[in-house]
């Protein structure tokens, strides 16, 4: 196995790896800890605009 | 690590949003400068404030001193308020301050002097740029230091922009900055040839993906949603948005170098990945602009949200224009012109500098106790005076790019050029002269700003907010 093998790898694994992250960002599961992170800038607040937290995460 | 502080650090996030403002007008004055010396060849006094040791003055005052004022600022002020957390560092967060004014203001010396390594972006000496790793490092350990001790259990999405943004450019800095120093003021590059070329654009590049992107996208996932009172349109696509933006970004450089000594085989992977790379970049923009779906009716009469949107039209605008000239055909016409200026002006006028001036106006009351700005008119005479600038800047230096293109690449029957350089440079003067209109226009948007913001300070109260505790989320 040469060095470029490894290469080929290495750009697979990567590939694999976004394609693995998607599929996690769109699973299910991650849903009500995304609803909670997008709220983050809301959440008490200098400002009395925390009005969006019924909003409904895509 | 100081749990018994309960004030946010907004000192620091002061300093840096008044220097941006202030670095922003010496920058782009210096734009203007040299924008004029090549409509008036006059205009180049000397050696010292020649065009040739001007633009990289320009080019480095609004790339670190505005943006990079900008960018702490910004970043300071989100991440502790998205962490719920002051900010932790001690005595590293005012060097940071400090250390990167010092940077700018020996940046502001050496390079009218002539004292530069001659690598576009990254011209500073090697005693300047082992003062930029020591700001960049503390600017690291107190970003990250921030995030691990924060109150809440996600680390928002503003904050993962920003973090990738610190390390990538310290790592971008490591390597193309390596140099054998001859003397204080001298280094040759610890890189030859084609290597060395390949390592400077793998640096160029990579400081508008991670230092001019990265950095403002951060912004943009904290001000946008603030500025239009909801939460990001979708929280999935900012996930997406920054990983692909990771993966690909590191492998465009070699566009900078279609049709060089630049083995044919790289130049072709850098293509691929340059056009691989609208697809994040546009998830990026739509997710910003669509944050704003069913709330359009705020865009009438908020002039920061006007600046927020527009330079997220002018980011989806040029990084369509990006992947399209790093085709090598459409490259073989548009390198070397003019057309590469307007595209990085589309870039750094209409995105990167109006998504700062838009976050900078939402912090400045905020920072001075007050609850808006001293005239909000003069926000929107802003916002029409920069957007007519930069259109005007932008639509001259197409034009004239196209032009030198296709007057360059034309040839005779006989296989002779039919027009000689100077007949290109003939053409391109009166686009050039609007362009000065364009720049000046810009700066004037930049004076007004200043106005504004110290009538806003004036009798303002410099108190540190308190840390408000997280409020917990019942979904």
């Amino acid at each position: 196995m040469d060095i470029n093998d490894l290469r080929s790898i290495v750009t697979v694994a990567g590939l694999l790896c976004f394609l693995a992250i998607v599929a996690w960002a769109y699973g299910r599961g991650s849903q009500k800890g995304f609803e909670e992170a997008a709220n983050l800038p809301f959440s008490g607040d200098d400002d009395q605009d925390a009005a969006s937290h019924t909003s409904h995460p895509r | 690590m100081s749990g018994t502080q309960t004030t946010y650090n907004d000192k620091v996030v002061r300093q840096f949003a008044v220097m941006t403002v202030i670095w922003g007008i010496v920058g782009m004055l210096v734009g203007v400068i040299i924008a004029a010396q090549l409509v008036w060849p006059e205009l180049n006094i000397g050696p010292w404030l020649h065009f040739g040791r001007l633009r990289p003055l320009h080019t480095n005052a609004v790339i670190f001193a505005f943006g990079g004022c900008a960018l702490f600022a910004t970043s300071y002020w989100i991440v502790q308020r998205t962490c719920h957390t002051r900010l932790w560092g001690g005595p590293l967060i005012p060097f940071t301050f400090w250390g990167w004014q010092l940077v700018i203001v020996l940046a502001a010396i050496t390079l009218p002097l002539g004292i530069t390594s001659g690598k576009e972006y990254a011209e500073l000496e090697w005693p300047i740029d082992i003062l930029i790793t020591l700001v960049w490092v503390s600017y690291a350990v107190v970003f990250i230091g921030t995030m691990a001790v924060r109150k809440v259990s996600h680390i928002y999405v503003a904050n993962w922009f920003f973090a990738a943004f610190i390390l990538a450019v310290a790592l971008l800095h490591l390597g193309n900055s390596a140099a054998l120093p001859v003397s204080l003021t001298k280094s040759y590059s610890a890189y030859a040839g084609v290597q060395d070329a390949m390592i400077q654009w793998w640096y160029g590049h990579n400081a508008v993906g991670f230092f001019l992107t990265a950095g403002f996208l951060g912004m943009m996932y904290y001000f946008v949603p603030k500025q239009a009172g909801r939460p990001v349109y979708s929280y999935r696509l900012s996930v997406v948005h920054f990983w692909a933006l990771i993966f690909t970004y590191m492998w465009a450089g070699p566009h900078h170098l279609h049709y060089t000594a630049l083995p044919d085989w790289t130049q072709s992977v850098g293509m691929v990945f340059s056009l691989i790379l609208l697809a994040p970049s546009w998830g990026g923009m739509i997710n910003g602009i669509m944050t704003l779906s069913g709330a359009w009716n705020k865009l009438r009469d908020d002039p920061i949200l006007k600046f927020l949107i527009t330079s997220l039209s002018f980011y989806g605008m040029s990084t369509f224009e990006g992947p399209m000239m790093s085709i090598k055909t459409v490259n073989a016409l548009s390198h070397y012109t003019d057309w590469t200026v307007g595209h990085v002006h589309s870039g750094a006028l209409g995105w990167v500098a109006m998504v700062s001036i838009g976050s900078i106006y939402y912090l400045l009351p905020r920072l001075f106790g007050k609850s808006e700005m001293y005239s909000t008119k003069l926000v929107t005479t802003h916002f029409w005076i920069a957007t007519i600038g930069t259109v005007l800047y932008i639509a001259s230096m197409w034009i004239a790019g196209v032009m030198q293109g296709l007057m360059w690449r034309a040839v005779n029957a006989d296989g002779t050029l039919a027009y000689s350089f100077v007949e290109a440079v003939k053409g391109s003067y009166p686009f050039w002269a609007i362009r000065v209109l364009g720049g000046v226009l810009f700066l004037t948007g930049m004076l007004i700003m200043a106005y504004n913001m110290f009538k806003t300070m004036a009798g303002g109260k410099t108190q540190d907010a308190p840390v408000i505790a997280p409020v917990a989320h019942h979904a």
